[in-house]
C-alpha cells in the first residue's frame, strides 16, 4: 500500500504492528516452552515462563496505549482503521494466550513433583497443531496473507477433535485408580488450555480477516468438542 | 454508460445501504458532464440523492464537487463557457428544461456557502427576503411568524430575538451561518445544498451547525461539500467521492469510511494521496 503523506503516521502504524509481532513470538514462545517443561518435567524451566507472563502483559498494554494514541492523533480511517481496532482485539487475544501458557507451567511445576504415572503424549500432539495455527497467524498478519488465516481457522476442528480424545482418555486414567486423580485434573486443564489457544489462534485469523478486507469470516466456524457431553462408564467390577 | 456505483434505475430495487428503501431518490442525476470551456471537470455522473439524509460528497481540491453541488441548482448559469450536459431530476421534474423558472428552482434548492454571506440588511430583512420576493406571505403578522420559525428552526431565536432589527453582519461568524441557513429555509425550499458550510468557523460554531443539519434533515434533503472527512463521517448517511470529475464510488457513510471498495477511495480517506 502507498505511504501516507504525513510520515509519522506510518511509523505509528508500523510501531503497533511491530508491537504485536513482538507480543506474538513471545506468547508463542510461551507455549512451545511450556509444553516442552511439561514433557521434561522441567520445574525450572517452567517457572521461568511464569515469571515472563508480565513481560507480555507489558506488551500487551504497550499496544493498547498505541492504538488508542493513534485514533487520538490520527482519526484513522478504513485499513488503517481495521488495523487499530484489530490491534486491541489480537493483543488482547495474544495475552491471553501468554496467560494459558502461565498455568501450564505453573501446573507443570506440580506435576514434576508426582510420579510419572501418565502420558503426555497426547497432550503434545495436540499442542502441536496449536502451535503450528499460531505461527501460521502471526505469519498471515506479517505477511497480510488472508488465506493463511483462513487455513488457521478451518484447523481449530482437528484441536477439538484431540482435546475430546485426551479428555476421554483422562477420564479412564482416573478411573483405573484414584492416585491419578491428581494428575489428571492438572492435565485436564493443561489440555483445556492449550484447546483455549487455538480458540485464541481462531479469533486472532478472524481478526486479520478483518484487518485485511473489512470482512467477517463466510462460514459459521468449525466446532468438534463434544467433551461438554462425554459419559465414560466405570469398568466392570469396580 | 451507467457508472457501476451509481443505484439502479427508475423502478428497481435503490442500494442496501439507504435506510428509506421505499421513497424514490429526491434527485436523480443520470450522464451529467460539466465543461468549462474546455476543461471537462465532471465526466459521466450519475448518482441519486434521497430525502431525509444528508449526503457529502468529498474528494481533493479540484475534483468536481463543488462544481457538482452547484449545478443542483444552476448556479453554473452564471459562469461564462460553462456548459451541462445530462439530465439531472428533482421530485421528477428536469431542472435544465429551458421553460424553468431559475429563480423557482433556487427557492426549491437553496444555498449556504462557505463564508457568511449576509446581506447588509436587519437581521429581520435577512429572513424576510426570501418571502417577500416570492410572495409567500400576505400580512405582516404572517412574515413576523415565518422570520421566528426559520430562526428558531436555524437554532439563533434564543440568541437574536431581542435585537432582530441589528444588521445580521454584527453577528459572529457561526451566528452569520446559522442566519445564512434560515434565510435558505424561510421559503420552504426541499433541498438544501451546503458548499463548505463550517470551514469558516471555530469547533464549537462548528458542532453547532452540525447539531443544526442532523436536525434539518428530517425535513429536508441536504447535501454538503466538505474538505473535512471527519465532518463528512459525523454528519452523513451516505458520502460520495469525487476524483478529477470522476464519481469513483457512493455509498453508505459508514461503508465508505471502514471497507471503501475502491482503491482511490480508500488512498484519499487513509490519507495517502500523493
Amino acid at each position: 500500500m502507498a505511504d501516507h503523506t504525513v510520515r509519522s503516521f506510518d511509523e505509528a502504524l508500523e510501531r503497533l504492528r511491530d508491537t504485536l509481532l513482538r507480543l506474538g513470538g513471545i506468547a508463542e514462545k510461551a507455549l512451545t516452552e511450556a509444553i516442552a517443561a511439561l514433557a521434561k518435567r522441567d520445574a525450572d524451566m517452567a517457572a521461568h515462563i511464569v515469571q515472563r507472563d508480565a513481560e507480555l502483559d507489558g506488551l500487551c498494554r504497550l499496544a493498547e496505549d498505541q492504538a488508542v494514541k493513534l485514533l487520538a492523533l490520527r482519526q484513522p480511517m478504513a485499513s488503517d482503521l481495521r488495523l487499530v481496532v484489530g490491534a486491541i482485539r489480537m493483543a488482547l487475544d495474544l495475552e491471553r494466550v501468554g496467560d494459558y501458557a502461565a498455568n501450564i507451567a505453573k501446573r507443570t511445576i506440580v506435576l514434576a513433583q508426582l510420579p510419572p504415572a501418565i502420558s503426555v503424549g497426547p497432550i503434545q500432539r495436540m499442542s502441536r497443531i496449536v502451535q503450528e495455527m499460531l505461527k501460521d497467524t502471526l505469519d498471515a498478519f506479517a505477511a497480510h496473507d488472508v488465506e493463511k488465516a483462513q487455513s488457521v481457522w478451518e484447523r481449530d476442528e482437528q484441536v477439538d477433535e484431540a482435546y475430546n480424545a485426551v479428555f476421554r482418555s483422562l477420564l479412564t486414567y482416573m478411573m483405573e485408580d484414584p492416585r491419578n486423580i491428581t494428575p489428571c485434573a492438572h492435565l485436564l486443564f493443561i489440555a483445556k488450555n492449550v484447546e483455549r489457544i487455538g480458540d485464541h489462534a481462531t479469533n486472532l485469523a478472524e481478526t486479520i480477516r478483518f484487518i485485511e478486507l473489512g470482512e467477517e469470516m463466510l462460514k459459521d466456524r468449525p466446532k468438534r468438542d463434544d467433551s461438554p457431553f462425554a459419559i465414560v462408564e466405570p469398568p466392570a467390577g469396580v | 454508460m451507467e457508472t457501476p456505483f451509481s443505484s439502479a434505475q427508475p423502478g428497481t430495487a435503490p442500494p442496501p445501504a439507504v435506510p428509506l428503501p421505499n421513497e424514490p431518490p429526491s434527485i436523480v442525476a443520470r450522464n451529467v458532464n460539466v465543461w468549462y470551456g474546455d476543461k471537462h471537470a465532471i465526466k459521466n455522473v450519475s448518482i441519486d440523492i434521497y430525502r431525509r439524509q444528508v449526503t457529502a460528497f468529498i474528494g481533493p481540491s479540484g475534483c468536481g464537487k463543488s462544481t457538482f453541488l452547484r449545478v443542483l441548482n444552476r448556479m453554473n448559469d452564471i459562469i461564462e463557457g460553462c456548459r451541462v450536459t445530462g439530465k439531472i431530476t428533482l421530485d421528477g421534474d428536469d431542472i435544465y428544461d429551458p421553460r424553468l423558472d431559475v429563480v423557482q428552482l433556487r427557492a426549491r434548492v437553496g444555498m449556504v456557502f462557505q463564508k457568511p454571506n449576509p446581506f447588509p440588511k436587519s437581521i429581520y430583512d435577512n429572513v424576510a427576503y426570501g418571502p417577500r420576493i416570492h410572495g409567500l406571505t400576505r400580512s405582516k403578522k404572517e412574515l413576523d411568524e415565518i422570520v421566528e420559525k426559520s430562526l428558531r428552526r436555524a437554532a439563533l431565536w434564543d440568541e437574536v430575538k431581542d435585537r432582530l432589527d441589528e444588521p445580521g453582519t454584527a453577528l459572529s461568524g457561526g451566528q452569520q451561518q446559522r442566519l445564512c441557513i434560515a434565510r435558505a429555509i424561510a421559503v420552504s425550499p426541499d433541498v438544501i445544498l451546503m458548499d463548505e458550510p463550517c470551514s469558516a468557523l471555530d469547533p464549537i460554531a462548528t458542532a453547532k451547525i452540525e447539531e443544526l443539519m442532523d436536525e434539518l434533515r428530517q425535513d429536508y434533503t441536504i447535501i454538503i461539500v466538505t474538505h473535512s472527512m471527519q465532518q463528512a463521517a459525523r454528519v452523513s448517511q451516505r458520502t460520495a467521492f469525487f476524483h478529477l470529475g470522476d464519481l469513483v464510488e457512493v455509498g453508505s457513510t459508514e461503508q465508505i469510511f471502514t471497507r471503501p471498495q475502491d482503491r482511490r477511495t480508500q488512498d484519499y480517506i487513509t490519507g495517502r494521496f500523493g
